[in-house]
């Protein structure tokens, strides 16, 4: 046997399987422009992710604006500059970490519900039962879910980063003894549009990487409840590396010169 | 087939169909013709490959080559509107009845009314009752969900679904497997009716030889990827084919192999 053989055979299905990924989004996105439309499905997946997705993502943001503001202040006062404190919190919060926390909560909400739910129609022919309907599953599965990530993924950021400003402002004022009139001045000067901006640009590519990780995997997901356990599981994982990298690179693309 | 036959476009012809998935070759060469009207079964054991030629014929699956002409007119590489036109002449019975778990019954049986035809919602609620009063099912069940009915009940409304928009070809995959003896010979009375009462050609796949019996008109036996017999329900007892012989007794012994790894 050809010693070579295994690794061409690994290299031949990698490219396989991102091409099969390409043309999968590919597909789904053109469904997300292309009539007939299911508005009721669309909204009840944006209720799923937006609405049901609210604690996950208030209680993250809380809790991480609240240890910024305490780590922040045990650093920052061996140089005496705890007055930048606001502006760490602030910029660290739209900038990097509520969509990178909200985004990654939620990969691991609805990427993996998405996936099982999918999962389990291919499993038990649902998925096919809808194409000999007369319906496409991309556009009856797959393109409701990407124009819900897409949309509810901002929003949900918007309270996240609301949020978790209000954390560091909660421990700046009752524990660090921050003026709070000065801390809420401050946030507000030091904020620019491009940070918030930035941020919302990345939860949008964040949500649609999840739905489209939850979408993928389901919709290829192999036979029986291992079969939907590892697309479950593989929805979630692949989707928060997507959204580590894609944080990276939406970074790179804003903020360098 | 029938000499009879010959002159009619056939329902639904394939021609050399073969599909293979990685190593496994599933289907070899494929040739079959179902005149309209007739009700066909395909037998063979399980692994033959009978869901993967359902499948080919529905364009869910590509095959890796040969025709299939559906009316006449040739089907493999449709896509867009014109698969879905002939998706529109099929209705679909499968064996696990693949109901929508999220949708109540109703919407169940109307789902191609609602999403591919438009219909109004009350107008399709009356066909769905319709419809389930046709395979025997009260009223009463349309506000249900799938998960509240028993197998047996799940493929009755199966059934309703697959009749709901009136198809002219209908496939029954596996229709009796995991029912009792006697649910099962209701459902083949169903089906005989339902397939009766539209005129539609019916494509069944089964190992169940008492249901083969009672829906076919025609058998064909698929065999390690071939027909290897193809002839009127009636003869299938003298077919002098030693394959199909073991296959309708249920014998361990013969020329057909079970492998026990696949």
């Amino acid at each position: 046997m050809n010693p070579l053989a295994p690794v061409g055979r690994a290299t031949l299905s990698l490219f396989e399987a991102i091409g099969r990924l390409l043309l999968f989004a590919a597909l789904g996105l053109s469904h997300c422009v292309r009539p007939p439309f299911y508005p009721r499905l669309i909204w009840r997946q944006m209720i799923e992710i937006g609405f049901y997705s609210l604690p996950v993502v208030g209680l993250t943001a809380i809790f991480t604006g609240m240890v910024l503001a305490l780590q922040s202040y045990t650093g920052f006062a061996r140089f005496s500059a705890e007055s930048a404190i606001p502006s760490v919190v602030v910029v660290s919060i739209t900038r990097e970490l509520g969509p990178v926390l909200a985004s990654l909560m939620v990969a691991g909400r609805i990427g993996a519900a998405m996936a099982a739910e999918i999962g389990t129609m291919r499993v038990t022919e649902q998925v096919d039962a809808l194409t000999t309907l007369s319906t496409n599953p991309y556009k009856y599965l797959v393109a409701p879910r990407l124009i819900a990530g897409v949309t509810m993924l901002p929003i949900l950021v918007i309270v996240a980063d609301t949020i978790g400003v209000l954390g560091g402002y909660l421990i700046a004022t009752f524990k660090l003894g921050f003026n709070p009139e000065l801390y809420i001045s401050n946030t507000i000067n030091f904020l620019q549009v491009i940070d918030v901006v930035s941020g919302l640009v990345k939860a949008a590519v964040f949500g649609f990487l999840i739905a489209l990780m939850g979408c993928y995997h389901g919709y290829y997901s192999k036979r029986g409840a291992q079969g939907v356990g590892a697309a479950t599981t593989n929805a979630v994982a692949s989707a928060m590396a997507l959204i580590l990298i894609f944080n990276y690179v939406i970074t790179e693309l804003f903020f360098s010169r | 087939m029938s000499a009879l036959d010959t002159n009619l476009v056939p329902k639904i012809e394939m021609r050399n169909i073969a599909k293979t998935f990685g190593t496994k070759a599933v289907l070899r060469d494929v040739n079959l013709s179902i005149a309209p009207s007739e009700s066909l079964v395909i037998i063979g054991g399980s692994g033959t490959g009978k869901s993967v030629t359902l499948k080919c014929i529905l364009g869910l699956i590509q095959p890796d080559k040969g025709r299939i002409a559906i009316d006449g007119q040739e089907t493999i590489g449709l896509r867009g509107r014109e698969r879905e036109a002939v998706l529109n002449k099929f209705g679909m019975l499968f064996q696990g009845a693949a109901l929508f778990d999220s949708l109540p019954i109703w919407q169940n049986v109307a789902f191609k009314l609602i999403q591919g035809q438009n219909m109004k919602k009350t107008e399709a609620r009356d066909v769905a009752v319709q419809k389930l009063e046709q395979v025997g099912m009260r009223a009463d069940v349309a506000d249900l969900f799938p998960a509240e009915l028993s197998g047996g009940m799940q493929k009755r409304v199966g059934l309703a679904r697959a009749i709901a928009a009136d198809p002219e070809i209908i496939f029954f995959d596996e229709p009796t497997t995991g029912l009792d003896p006697i649910m099962a010979d209701v459902i083949n009375d169903l089906i005989v009716q339902c397939v009766k009462d539209l005129g539609a050609t019916a494509l069944s796949i089964t190992h169940d030889m008492a249901s083969a019996r009672k829906i076919a008109d025609h058998i064909a036996m698929l065999h390690e990827g071939r027909i290897i017999w193809h002839g009127a329900v009636a003869d299938i007892d003298q077919s002098g084919n030693p394959y199909v012989d073991q296959f309708i007794h249920g014998r361990a012994e013969g020329p057909i192999q079970m492998a026990i790894r696949s």
